[in-house]
């Protein structure tokens, strides 16, 4: 299932360091909804984050592309390298909106959205967009511009001319995945691009993610889907509370010797394949964390040392994970 | 027993979605009923949960015919059923807070509303919550609020309509436990409707697939 995970070739698309995002409430209170993430995505490489909804991930993915809301701050930084190109060493935390708007979002991040025919504009066609993508990013306009884009992402040619609510939902997620593609960015983000879908659809729409990540350009697939993630991703970076509580490699967390934090442990083994039980208990409130680990309400492992909170080394964040893998 | 006899079904006469399709889930029972999205499967689950009039065929309760849809099913009929949707912000009133949404089916049918707390405990709600409105809580957190209003009457039926399909593995399983919980306890029979072949395996006693549904 997990392709193989040797080294890869490229290198470092996006470097993220101290990541921290808050947002402050009318009362004045702060939310922390992500909390130092630190993480590398390489060429050719697909970093799955998973974890429940409300637990930073999607937050994190906004901070990216600076689509957070007025009233967040971040902190930290998101160094997009493009591997080759000697265009590398823009900090997207730093960059301003214009940067952002003109250099940023689908020519150097390409955004696969969660819900493409909420991401679409309804009056009009799937032509009309892509050209006017094509036009905007590539500065070329014309029919084999649009029809190649379409082809990238096998969008078929003769449902061009369709409106959104006219496409099943793989050919909406189709038209989605063309239009983050036209602009060949070297950092595809792909947030929850599969919720709502098949199964059957959820494969093919992954497996595409995949396809289109070859060996030049790097993957962050954001989902809640086990699974999916399970099934294309190199690494996976597991997200508790707003912290990356594990980041390891995708084959020894799907296979063996398993996940290391026993909140990934409590995660993976809740699908129905294997024992179907959840992690007891409701994840933390992000603007009411509990001091140290914030875990430790739910943790069966959890000890006085887990009164302050665990670093991330060696890829997982825990106090007693030696006892947690024995 | 909930028997499904020759339904026809849809929103256009002229084409039907749902086509002289039988079921029956047995007492107790819980039945999961797989097949793609916009196959008419959740059509299917509407009728069987009295919200949604056949074009043709019948409902039969227990041995008597549903003698009405909607508002206009018969009390004890239209509250032997407790129905749970795909998605909790769509079946849920953005206006009212977490214990008022749960309490909707007491008020409604003039019972008291003090097992609201029990209610919220059974499905994994903190006290804190129950003041929030929907878009002050998580999705997974609004669909545990849902399933606490569909278990408000105790229902002799379940109808779970994708009810997980937007959900994590830990929030699944959570909800499952508590659906499965209940139905150990009050016996009831459950219609599980899905898209996810390895989780009504593992759920439920018995799958359908549409497929074969609609070609007997
Ligand atoms: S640090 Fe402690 S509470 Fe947190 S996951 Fe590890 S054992 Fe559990």
């Amino acid at each position: 299932m997990t392709p193989p995970t040797e080294p890869t070739p490229g290198g470092t698309v996006l470097s993220v360091r101290g990541l921290c995002v808050r947002f402050e409430m009318r009362d004045g209170s702060y939310v922390r909804a992500v909390t130092d993430a630190s993480f590398d995505l390489a060429a050719g490489e697909c970093l799955a984050l998973v974890g429940e909804s409300g637990c930073g991930k999607s937050v994190l993915a906004s901070a990216l592309l600076g689509l957070l809301p007025a009233n967040a701050s971040v902190a930290g930084s998101a160094v997009l390298g493009d591997a080759g190109s000697g265009a590398g060493g823009l900090d997207l935390l730093a960059a301003d909106e214009r940067v952002l708007a003109r250099e940023v979002r689908g020519r150097r991040v390409g955004l696969v959205p969660q819900s493409p025919v909420a991401h679409l504009t309804p009056v009009r066609t799937v032509r009309s967009h892509l050209d006017e993508t094509v036009r905007a990013l590539t500065g070329t306009s014309g029919p084999d511009g649009v029809r190649a884009a379409a082809g990238r992402a096998a969008f078929p040619e003769d449902h061009l001319d369709r409106h959104p609510h006219q496409l099943s939902g793989g050919l909406a997620q189709r038209a989605a995945t063309a239009l983050a593609l036209v602009g060949d960015a070297s950092l595809l983000l792909a947030d929850e691009p599969t919720t709502g879908l098949d199964r059957d659809l959820v494969e093919r729409t992954v497996d595409e993610l995949r396809r289109h990540t070859g060996d030049h350009r790097a993957l962050l697939l954001i989902t809640h889907d086990l699974a999916a993630a399970g099934r294309i991703a190199d690494r996976v970076a597991v997200m508790y509370a707003g912290r990356l509580v594990e980041i390891t490699d995708a084959a020894a967390f799907f296979g063996a010797p398993g996940p290391r934090h026993p909140y990934a442990r409590g995660l993976l083994n809740a699908l129905p394949e294997r024992d179907f039980a959840p992690v007891p208990g409701l994840p933390p409130e992000l603007g009411a964390l509990p001091e140290g680990c914030a875990f430790a309400p739910r943790c069966d492992r959890a000890s006085e040392a887990c009164a302050t909170v665990p670093e991330l080394t060696s890829g997982v964040a825990c106090h007693h994970v030696a006892v947690a893998r024995a | 027993m909930l028997e499904l006899r020759d339904v026809t079904a849809g929103y256009d006469r002229r084409a039907p979605v749902v086509r002289g399709v039988s079921l029956t889930v047995r007492v107790g029972e819980a039945v999961g009923l797989l097949g793609p999205s916009g196959c008419g499967k959740s059509t299917l689950a509407r009728v069987a949960a009295l919200l949604h009039r056949p074009d043709a065929g019948q409902v039969v309760l227990d041995g008597e015919p549903a003698a009405g849809w909607r508002h206009r099913a018969p009390r004890a009929q239209r509250t032997s059923f407790g129905v749970v949707f795909q998605q909790p912000r769509l079946s849920a009133d953005p206006r009212l807070p977490l214990a008022r949404l749960i309490a909707e089916p007491l008020r409604a049918n003039g019972r008291p509303v003090d097992a609201v707390p029990e209610l919220a405990e059974t499905v994994g709600l903190t006290a804190d919550l129950l003041g929030r409105r929907p878009h002050e809580v998580s999705d997974g957190q609004l669909q545990r609020a849902c399933l606490a209003r569909a278990l408000a009457l105790r229902p002799r039926w379940l109808v779970c309509d994708e009810m997980t399909a937007m959900l994590d593995a830990s929030t699944t399983a959570a909800l499952v436990g508590v659906v499965e919980a209940y139905r150990r306890e009050s016996g009831a029979g459950l219609l599980a409707v899905g898209h996810d072949r390895v989780l009504l395996e593992r759920w439920c006693d018995r799958t359908v697939g549409w497929a074969e549904l609609t070609s007997a």
